[in-house]
C-alpha cells in the first residue's frame, strides 16, 4: 500500500492566513442551543431571568457522550427558545441578553489534575468537544486504558479551501498547547506525540517545532503532510501520521492512537491553566460575499448575521452560507443561527464561488473511483443503492467512505455521490436494526 | 439578510469539469486527423464528416424529442460519435450508408440502451463493424491520392514506407492513416487529463511486441504494422472511450492487453485483414468482468497493513 493516500487539489483561497485573529466585542444578545454535540443535548441548568457571566454553566452534561454548556457573555438570561439545528432537529436554546460588561463568574478556577481520572474528569467538567469536526465529546477519548494509547495524534491538517482558524492557532496558541501536552502526556503515560500538518504550511509547521522543542515529558514529533485534500481525515491523519490503518467502522483508538484537534488541545491547555470552560470560538470568517474576511474570535452563541456585520457586512448577496468548509461545510439554516462550539469556519460564497453544473447521467469516466482516498467506487454505490442492493453495497464497503467529498468534487456529470453514500450507509444501518429486531 | 441559503449536501464547489467539456476536448483532438484526412483524401472526406457529425446530432436529438427526454445534445457526445464514425469509413463511401451507420450508432447502440453512460459497447465502432458486415463498406478500397491503390495496406503485399504511414499519404479510412496526426491530438488528450497513458500504451506496446516476434523481429514492419490500418486512432479514441472501458489503473491495463492480442490474432489469422474494431467490440463486452476482478481494495477492510 501506498505510503500517501489519493488526494485531490482543491483551491486554497486561504485569503485569512496572513491576519491574526481579532477578538470581537460582545453581542447584544447570544442564542446557545444545548446541543453542540454528539449525543443527547444537555439538561438546562438556567431558567428566565438567571443572572450569568462569562463561564457559568447553563447546561448540564446528559449522560456519558454529552457535554455542559457554558454562558459565553455576562447578562440576564431573556428566553429559552427552539433553535433548529443544520440536521433538521431542533433543540432548546439559551437566549443571553449581554450587559456588555463581560464579567466573568468569579467560581471558576484551574482545576487540579494529577491523574488519568483527574484528568477525564476535568475535561468533561470543561464542556470541550471536538472542535474541528462533529463535537465528540473530548473526555470520551482519553476514558479508556492508557496501556491502549500509543500515540497522541494533533491534527493540524486544514484541508478545506479558505479555512485559517487551526493554522491561526498553531501559529499564536502554542503555549496553551504545550501546556495541555504536558498534561495529558503525564496524565495517561504517552510517550509519542505527533502534529501532522501539510507541508504547504510553513509558518505552522515552524512554530509547532518550536512549541515541541520546548516539552520535556514526552517525544513530540511534527509530520509534514502532502498538501492534497483530505488530511483532516481522522483516518487518513493516522494512516501518514504512524502508517496504522483504522478498520472500517473503527476508532482510532482500535489502531492505538487518539486524535486531537489543534485547537481542541489549544482550549484543553487554556482551561487546564485558567479553569475558563468553552466559551469561545476562532471562526474564520470568509468568501466572496464578506467584506472583510478575517478570523474572528467570537462568544459561543453570536449570531451570524453578527459575525458578518463585524466584518464589515455582506457586499453581494451569497448564495450558499456554510458551517465550515466547502468540501464538507453544512448549509446553515438561517442568518441567525449561532456559533456553535465546533465551527470553524463560516462561509458566505457567491453564486460565483458555489457554481456547481448540472447533474447529467454518468459517463463512467472512472474519476470517481481514481480520486477516492479509500479506493471506494461511488458510481457502483450509487447504482447498487438505487436499485436497493445491500449485498452489493456491502460488498462495496459504502461504510468505509468518510464523506470528504472528493468524488462529487471530480465528478464531470455532478452526480450526487456523497449524498448516494451517506443514503446507503443509512439503508444498510437500517437494515441491520430491523434484522436486528427480527430475531 | 432571509433565510436565502439552500439546503444542500456537501460538497459545494466543484473542479468545474463537465461531460460537454470532455467531450469538447475529444473533438477538438480529432481535429488534426480531420484536417489530415481531408487533405490527403479530398474535401469528399469533410462531406462524410460533416454528414455523420450532422446524423448522429440530429438523431440523438429526434429520439429525445420522440420519446419526451431531457435533450442530450448538448453534452456533445453524439457529435463526437458522428465525427469517430466518420473517421472510420473509407472516403468513397456512398452517402445513404453514412447516414444508415449513424442511425446505427446513435439509435440502435446507444439511445435504446438508456443513452450516455449506459451503452454496453461503443456506438462508432459497432456501427463501423455493422457496416462492414452489413454493407462490406471497408472492404471497398479507398482512392488514396497518391499511395497505394489497393485495400488499407495491411491487405497489400507492399507497405508504404514508414515515413509514408507516418504522414498518413496512403489508403485506408479517412481519420486512421495520419499517425502523426492522431498522435498530436492523442498527447491533447493525455496532457488535457481527459484520457490516461494505459490504454494507448499497452494497446499499441501490444501490437508492436507480438508483431515484432511474427515478422522475424524486424523492428521496421513490427512498426509498420503499428502505424498502418485502425490501431492509432482506436488506441488512442475509441478504446478509451469511458462508458466501454474500465475505470482503474489496472483494468485498463489488462483491457488494452487483451484488445493488443485480439487485434494481432485477427490480424494474423483471422479473415479481415483489420482487427482493431472488432477487437475492442469484444473487450467492450468483457469490460464489465474486468472492472469487477480489477475493484481497488477499499482502504480498513483488511489486507492494506
Ligand atoms: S465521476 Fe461521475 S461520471 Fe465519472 S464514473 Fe464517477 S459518477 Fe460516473
Ligand atoms: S466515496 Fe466517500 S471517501 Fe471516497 S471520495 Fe467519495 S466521499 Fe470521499
Amino acid at each position: 500500500m501506498a505510503r500517501y493516500l489519493k488526494g485531490i487539489h482543491v483551491p486554497h483561497r486561504k485569503n485569512t492566513a496572513n491576519k491574526p485573529a481579532v477578538r470581537m466585542d460582545a453581542p447584544q444578545t447570544v442564542t446557545i442551543p444545548m446541543a453542540m454535540h454528539i449525543g443527547k443535548p444537555a439538561t438546562l441548568a438556567v431558567k428566565v431571568g438567571d443572572l450569568v457571566k462569562v463561564g457559568t454553566k447553563i447546561g448540564e452534561a446528559n449522560g456519558a457522550v454529552s457535554a455542559n454548556v457554558y454562558a459565553s457573555v455576562s447578562g440576564k438570561v431573556n428566553k429559552i427558545e427552539d433553535c433548529l439545528l443544520s440536521n433538521g432537529a431542533t433543540a432548546p436554546a439559551v437566549v443571553i441578553e449581554s450587559d456588555g460588561a463581560m464579567s466573568v463568574d468569579e467560581t471558576l478556577a484551574a482545576p487540579t489534575v494529577t491523574d488519568r481520572q483527574s484528568l477525564v474528569d476535568a475535561l468533561k467538567e470543561s464542556g470541550i468537544v471536538g472542535l474541528g469536526g462533529a463535537g465528540f465529546p473530548t473526555h470520551v477519548k482519553f476514558d479508556v486504558d492508557p496501556a491502549r494509547i500509543d500515540y497522541l495524534i494533533i491534527n493540524g491538517a486544514e484541508c478545506e479551501p479558505y479555512v485559517t482558524s487551526d493554522t491561526v492557532t498553531m501559529l499564536t496558541r502554542g503555549d496553551d498547547m504545550a501546556y495541555a501536552i504536558e498534561t495529558i502526556a503525564r496524565c495517561l503515560g504517552i510517550g509519542k506525540v505527533i502534529i501532522g500538518i501539510e507541508n504547504n504550511k510553513k509558518e505552522a509547521i515552524a512554530a509547532m517545532r518550536a512549541m515541541a522543542a520546548s516539552v520535556s515529558v514526552c517525544d513530540v514529533q511534527v509530520t509534514s503532510l502532502p498538501s492534497v485534500y483530505p488530511q483532516g481525515g481522522e483516518k487518513v491523519l493516522v494512516y501518514h501520521a504512524t502508517g496504522r490503518v483504522i478498520p472500517m467502522g473503527k476508532l482510532p483508538i482500535d489502531a492505538g492512537c487518539v486524535v486531537i484537534n489543534c485547537t481542541t488541545l489549544a482550549t484543553i491547555g487554556a482551561y487546564l491553566r485558567t479553569g475558563m470552560p468553552l466559551v469561545e470560538k476562532c471562526v474564520t470568517v470568509d468568501g466572496g460575499a464578506v467584506a472583510q474576511p478575517q478570523n474572528v474570535i467570537a462568544p459561543i452563541g453570536t449570531s451570524i448575521e453578527a459575525l458578518f456585520a463585524f466584518c464589515g457586512g455582506l457586499k453581494e448577496q451569497p448564495t450558499k452560507i456554510l458551517y465550515g468548509g466547502p468540501m464538507m461545510g453544512i448549509t446553515v439554516p438561517n442568518a441567525d443561527a449561532p456559533v456553535l462550539k465546533n465551527t470553524n469556519a463560516v462561509l458566505a460564497l457567491t453564486e460565483k464561488e458555489a457554481k456547481l453544473p448540472k447533474t447529467t447521467a454518468c459517463i463512467r469516466c472512472g474519476a470517481c473511483v481514481n480520486n477516492c482516498p479509500f479506493g471506494l467506487a461511488p458510481a457502483a454505490i450509487s447504482r447498487a443503492y438505487d436499485s436497493r442492493n445491500a449485498d452489493e453495497l456491502v460488498e462495496l464497503a459504502v461504510d468505509a467512505c468518510m464523506e470528504c467529498g472528493c468524488c462529487s468534487y471530480v465528478c464531470p456529470a455532478n452526480r450526487p455521490l456523497v449524498q448516494k453514500n451517506k443514503l446507503s450507509k443509512q439503508f444498510l444501518k437500517e437494515k441491520r436494526v430491523k434484522e436486528a429486531n427480527k430475531q | 439578510m432571509s433565510s436565502l441559503t439552500k439546503l444542500m449536501i456537501s460538497p459545494h464547489i466543484h473542479c468545474g469539469r463537465s461531460t460537454g467539456g470532455i467531450m469538447r476536448d475529444v473533438l477538438i483532438a480529432l481535429l488534426p486527423a480531420t484536417l489530415a484526412g481531408t487533405l490527403i483524401f479530398g474535401l469528399r472526406a469533410l462531406l462524410v464528416v460533416l454528414v455523420c457529425v450532422a446524423a448522429c446530432v440530429l438523431f440523438e436529438l429526434l429520439f429525445n424529442l420522440i420519446t419526451k427526454q431531457a435533450q442530450t445534445v448538448g453534452d456533445l457526445s453524439a457529435a463526437v460519435t458522428g465525427l469517430l464514425l466518420a473517421l472510420n469509413l473509407p472516403v468513397n463511401i456512398p452517402i445513404w450508408q453514412c447516414v444508415v451507420g449513424s442511425l446505427f450508432a446513435i439509435v440502435v447502440v446507444k439511445c435504446l440502451f438508456g443513452g450516455i453512460g449506459n451503452n454496453l459497447v461503443n456506438p462508432a465502432i459497432t456501427a463501423r463493424v455493422f457496416m462492414l458486415v452489413a454493407f462490406g463498406s471497408l472492404a471497398i478500397p479507398a482512392f488514396p491520392v497518391d499511395a497505394v491503390a489497393s485495400a488499407t495496406p495491411l491487405a497489400a503485399e507492399q507497405m508504404p514506407s514508414l515515413m509514408t504511414l507516418f504522414l498518413g499519404n496512403y489508403g485506408g479510412a479517412i481519420g486512421e492513416t495520419s499517425t502523426l496526426a492522431l498522435l498530436i491530438g492523442g498527447i491533447y488528450l493525455l496532457v488535457r487529463r481527459v484520457i490516461t497513458w494505459h490504454i494507448p500504451v499497452v494497446f499499441i506496446g501490444t501490437v508492436f511486441v507480438f508483431s515484432f516476434f511474427m515478422e522475424g523481429f524486424d523492428a521496421v514492419r513490427a512498426l509498420s504494422m503499428v502505424m498502418a490500418g485502425g490501431l492509432v486512432i482506436g488506441a488512442f479514441f475509441m478504446a478509451t472511450d469511458y462508458v466501454t472501458s474500465p475505470a482503474t489503473p489496472w483494468g485498463k491495463v489488462l483491457f488494452a492487453l487483451g484488445a493488443g492480442l485480439f487485434t494481432c490474432l485477427i490480424r494474423y489469422f483471422g479473415n479481415y485483414p483489420e482487427g482493431v474494431s472488432f477487437a475492442i467490440l469484444f473487450m467492450n463486452i468483457l469490460t464489465p468482468y474486468i472492472g469487477r476482478w480489477t475493484r481497488r481494495k477499499v482502504f480498513g477492510t483488511g489486507g492494506d497493513k
